[in-house]
């Protein structure tokens, strides 16, 4: 049907004024909510007050459902548990016999590992856990994986820090409320994590693909390296995220991807450790400008922004003349 | 002879449900996204978007365009999206439906259906278009799950829609 000529609802100045009013307020907002969205876009920390806000009075809701759905999760598994108890016996008890044996292995490359780290004089570089927090809620509806957890600034919570399960990385600190925090999830499309297979050492980067898998690509070209059943961790590379903390197991492989999932599931987690942001090159020591000694494996990132004063010393001593060239802040 | 009300206090309640009762459920509609369940694929429809279209199907001349501004803001904030993405979507969408409700005779129930798959295939695709606008590397199929089960929700929330409309305007 085309359109009446005139829209106006009826004789009344008022009511013709009003609904005029309406749409301009209406198209007026809807230009706010783009430069707002642009704004979000090019500066996702922006508005961080606001939504520090909203996310530290919404997640004590949260807080208090997640108990009864965890009771209701872990009562499905207790009633599967109970039905395949033999044929799970049987397994468990031939997992146990495999994991002694390794075990045993394991203890006496530790102690090697130890004896050869003293030698090189190489010492762990311990990321110190920031704080612990219980995991309430996540996105549902939209398409980025983020997770809630039930510690904030006032905890030491910052922007960045890597967050892992007992089981392994969880994500990564994107927000920050006083009382809460959002974790972007080691799934969700926009992360990306180094990591290195523990069984042949070959560096690859883990990005999320937004539905619950990972895609692992291996950082060289040439054939798939990567076998069904292998695991991940990551490497350390680039800071952030410390090294050796279990990532992802890998479930599918073709010729071109590598399909693993998350060794930790952010669902079953009881809790989530905060650690520090790992920065190797930070804390290693800057005095002769010479690169501090590291195993092959490791790369090292540019020195970061925070180190202003080290950098410029070092690139004075190394560059004649180079003055307040500090790397620019993030 | 029944009569509508027997006091003022009564008056003034009926009032309130008449007038807040939309606004009210689409609030919780939002809060729903609160529930703390942790899943790992985005599956679960927005309500408070299915339940903001049902209002406005069932009820075209309740709410102002404008109105969806500060709806949109409170989902925003209470879902975690960026700040701005569903109150430029339903505002616009809004919008969208008055120029489409002069224009239309009549609609019906399956109608509704069509014009609400219509717009949440758009919203969820906006929502997929802005993330990969904030760096989400996701292929649009990761979406189709949430995509089909909002369809297949609308018509529940349409049916509670009718159900909270009847009540609010029960004498």
């Amino acid at each position: 049907m085309a359109p009446p000529k005139t829209r106006r609802p009826g004789f009344s100045r008022r009511a013709q004024y009003g609904l005029f009013i309406g749409y301009v307020v209406a198209v007026g907002g809807v230009i706010l909510a783009v430069l707002l969205l642009v704004v979000a876009i090019i500066d996702p920390t922006g508005f961080r007050a606001l939504r520090g806000a909203a996310l530290d009075v919404t997640t004590p809701i949260s807080s208090a459902g997640r108990g009864v759905v965890r009771f209701f999760t872990d009562s499905g598994d207790t009633i599967s548990h109970y039905f395949f108890a033999a044929s799970q016996n049987e397994g468990l008890t031939q997992q146990l016999a495999a994991a002694e044996r390794e075990l045993i292995e394991a203890r006496a490359i530790r102690y090697e590992n130890q004896r050869l780290k003293r030698l090189l004089k190489l010492s762990d570089e311990f990321t110190d856990e920031v704080t612990t927090a219980r995991i309430v809620s996540s996105s549902l509806d939209s398409s980025r994986r983020l997770a809630t957890i039930a510690a904030g600034s006032s905890d030491g919570v910052r922007v960045g820090q890597p967050v892992r399960a007992p089981e392994g990385l969880i994500g990564r600190i994107v927000e920050t409320g006083v009382f809460a925090a959002r974790v972007l999830l080691l799934t969700d499309g926009a992360s990306n994590v180094p990591v290195r297979s523990v069984r042949n050492g070959i560096p690859a980067m883990a990005t999320g693909r937004g539905d619950g898998t990972l895609d692992i690509k291996p950082l060289e070209v040439g054939e798939n390296p990567f076998r069904k059943g292998d695991i991940f961790v990551t490497s350390g590379t680039g800071g952030i995220f410390g090294p050796n903390i279990p990532a992802a197991i890998v479930v599918r492989v073709t010729r071109e991807e590598t399909l693993a999932r998350p060794l930790a599931n952010p669902a079953r987690a009881d809790f989530a450790i905060v650690q520090g942001i790992y920065m190797p090159s930070a804390d290693a020591p800057l005095e002769t400008g010479v690169a501090p000694p590291s195993d092959s494996l490791q790369v090292l990132p540019p020195p970061p922004p925070p180190a202003g004063v080290q950098a410029t010393k070092v690139q004075a001593a190394n560059v004649e003349g180079a003055h307040t060239q500090a790397a620019p802040g993030r | 002879m029944s009569r509508i009300a027997f006091n003022s206090a009564a008056v003034r309640r009926k009032h309130l449900r008449r007038e807040y009762v939309p606004v009210v459920s689409t609030i919780l509609a939002c809060l729903l996204s609160l529930l703390p369940i942790i899943v790992s694929s985005p599956v679960i429809p927005d309500f408070g978007f299915l339940m903001l279209i049902a209002w406005r199907l069932l009820r075209p001349e309740m709410w102002a365009p404008a109105l969806a501004l500060p709806l949109g803001l409170f989902n925003d904030l209470v879902g975690g999206h960026p700040i701005g993405q569903s109150m430029a979507i339903w505002t616009s969408l809004f919008i969208i439906f008055d120029i489409m409700d002069s224009r239309v005779l009549f609609r019906d129930y399956w109608m509704d259906w069509l014009i609400a798959a219509f717009a949440i295939t758009g919203y969820v695709f906006a929502d997929w278009f802005i993330g990969t606008l904030m760096g989400n590397s996701a292929g649009f199929p990761v979406m189709l799950p949430q995509l089909g089960a909002s369809i297949l929700a609308f018509p529940i929330v349409a049916r509670f829609v009718l159900a909270l409309d009847r009540w609010r305007l029960a004498r």
